[in-house]
């Protein structure tokens, strides 16, 4: 009897292990590897992503506080905060008019020079990537992350016509000009079927990494044909107009260095190695020509100026903006030297020579810095950097001129011209429509008295109080 | 009562407060002001532009003394003010009609 049930036992455990077995058995290797992959996808994109998020938080930095300090500090004490509200301004504009329509306009599908509606009210722009633009991040990462290009671009038009222009005048303007200049200049060389798009076939590939063009020459001769426009100040030349502080502009001018490494190795669309190279290549173009126009001050002036030295360091970084993630770093340290000299003649000989007022220097160092750098890119292009080029074949074909393509100088010939007649054809039309209906200048009373009190009523310093 | 209005380089603010305070003199006007006698300016250099500042930082000091002390306190003033170059300032002195503290309505010298 003991026997039978011993067996019983025996044979009731043996017929209950596979059981057991089945239940603690592990998943198939290649349900793993899935698993895997799937992880290591998301361990990219979080690393994608924080790396933009950081870099739009950086970008809206160089606005505010960096221009509206680098600006403000360059006027004279009674428009002080006049000329920060005008950045903040667009701090908040722009920022609606992207999510109604300039987002839609510039990155949106449509034709060779402008976007459509497809994207009007961020409709479509959810937080799934986009493949075109960026596969590793959330296209709402990428729009947000635009948005802070559309915000700067205007707020550096506002160098030009400093302490004479109407707020309300100002607002209308330049909200204007971000669907008008701006939307189609990004279009061309950033949104897809874009003219100018270097990385998704455009016609006139156009090397232009993080704006040298759509931010850069844009801004910068709008803002020369506004101060021609405008007219100079009431006693300008003649009449002492030296900067209140220049403390605040070293600020402005050392958040704006620092913010560059958002604008330029952001530009890259994730934290890959083309974001070192274009941080590297912006940190030392910002370095060589703080240098090269201190050189030349200290040669022509005796001595090195702290305005000299800081505004130097801006025109290398507009003009390694287009050169950022295609030199290598001897390039863009060649590419700061010039820019530093080039912005330098141009402010301190061409504007006397022309007689123009463009108050802050927003064409000197921005519109003539963008050109050159954008022209410098054609030179200075690596395939080694960026292989942007490439053939059927998938081979990578050369960048620029150095590398043997003589070519891209042509391309980089054909966006800097769009860019030019863009921005004056653009500008002069909405000048002209701006100034009948609300007329874009202040009283000349208005304008002795300051616009601080008369644009906003408030007093920027009030020591005594 | 005699006002003493002193006009001297900024640096030599705290020699002076030093040597009128030894000889007794303690309540004075300090004021910040600019400008210049025969002191030239400097030139200034802005994104290229030249300017020429003539305006130079200086203090004004103010005091009203009794007549017994004002050449005392002339005197305080010149021996610490001066460095022997131009731009050292200048003291004017001018009869005061009276003087009264706000505090209880004294009037006269014993008010100073």
């Amino acid at each position: 009897m003991r026997r039978n049930l011993v067996r019983f036992f025996l044979v009731l455990t043996l017929c209950c292990a596979p059981v057991l077995f089945a239940q603690t058995s592990t998943p198939s290797t290649s349900d793993r590897i899935t698993k895997l992959e799937s992880q290591v996808t998301q361990a990219q994109s979080s690393a994608d992503n924080a790396w933009m998020l950081t870099s739009a938080a950086l970008v809206l930095m160089m606005t505010g506080p960096g221009l509206a300090l680098f600006y403000g500090g360059l006027v004279r004490k009674k428009n002080i905060l006049a000329t920060m509200m005008q950045s903040f301004a667009m701090m908040a504009i722009i920022s609606i008019m992207w999510a109604l329509v300039n987002y839609s306009l510039a990155f949106g599908p449509g034709t060779s020079f402008i976007g459509g509606l497809h994207n009007v009210f961020l409709r479509g722009v959810g937080l799934a990537p986009d493949p075109d633009y960026a596969a590793t991040i959330p296209l709402q990462t990428f729009m947000i992350y635009q948005l802070m290009f559309a915000i700067i671009t205007p707020a550096l038009v506002t160098g030009a016509f400093a302490e004479r222009m109407k707020f309300s005048a100002m607002a209308t303007f330049l909200t204007l000009w971000s669907i008008v200049v701006y939307s189609p200049m990004a279009h061309m060389v950033w949104g897809k079927g874009g003219l100018l798009n270097a990385s998704l076939g455009g016609r006139f590939p156009c090397l232009d990494f993080a704006g040298g063009t759509v931010v850069h020459i844009t801004s910068g001769v709008s803002a020369l044909v506004c101060a021609l426009y405008l007219g100079k100040r009431i006693g300008y030349p003649k009449e002492p107009m030296p900067p209140h502080s220049v403390v605040l502009s070293f600020i402005g001018a050392c958040l704006l260095w620092v913010g560059w490494f958002g604008f330029n190795a952001g530009s890259a669309l994730g934290s890959s190695p083309l974001a070192t190279s274009a941080f590297v290549n912006t940190h030392f173009g910002a370095a060589a020509a703080a240098l090269s126009w201190a050189a030349a001050e200290w040669i022509r002036n005796g001595k090195p100026s702290a305005l000299g030295a800081i505004s130097g360091s801006v025109a290398g970084l507009v003009a390694i903006t287009p050169a950022a993630g295609f030199v290598q770093p001897m390039s863009a340290i060649l590419i700061g030297l010039i820019a530093g000299a080039f912005c330098y003649f141009m402010v301190i000989k061409v504007k006397a020579w022309f007689g123009y007022d463009d108050s802050l220097d927003a064409f000197g160092v921005h519109g003539a810095g963008g050109t050159i750098g954008a022209l410098l890119t054609g030179i200075f292009a690596s395939s080694v950097i960026n292989p942007i080029f490439k053939d059927k074949t998938g081979a990578v074909l050369p960048s620029g001129a150095l590398e043997g393509n003589w070519h891209q100088v042509g391309n980089q010939l054909v966006g800097v011209a769009l860019a030019w007649i863009i921005s004056i054809v653009g500008t002069l039309i909405l000048l002209k429509l701006v100034d009948v209906t609300i007329g874009l200048r202040v009283t000349p009373d208005d304008e002795v008295e300051g616009l601080d009190l008369t644009q906003h009523g408030e007093e920027g310093y009030d020591f005594a109080s | 009562m005699q006002k003493i209005e002193a006009v001297i380089q900024p640096s030599k603010l705290d020699a002076v407060k030093d040597a009128l305070v030894e000889i007794g003199i303690e309540g004075m006007t300090i004021l910040e002001a600019r400008g210049h006698g025969r002191q030239k300016g400097h030139t200034e250099f802005y994104r290229g532009r030249e300017y020429t500042v003539d305006l130079l930082p200086k203090i004004k000091l103010e005091m009203v003394v009794p007549d017994e002390l004002v050449e005392k306190a002339v005197q305080a003033i010149l021996s610490s003010a001066r460095t022997g170059k131009i731009g050292d300032g200048k003291i004017f002195l001018s009869k005061i009609d009276d003087a009264i503290r706000i505090r209880n309505d004294e009037r006269g010298p014993s008010a100073l």
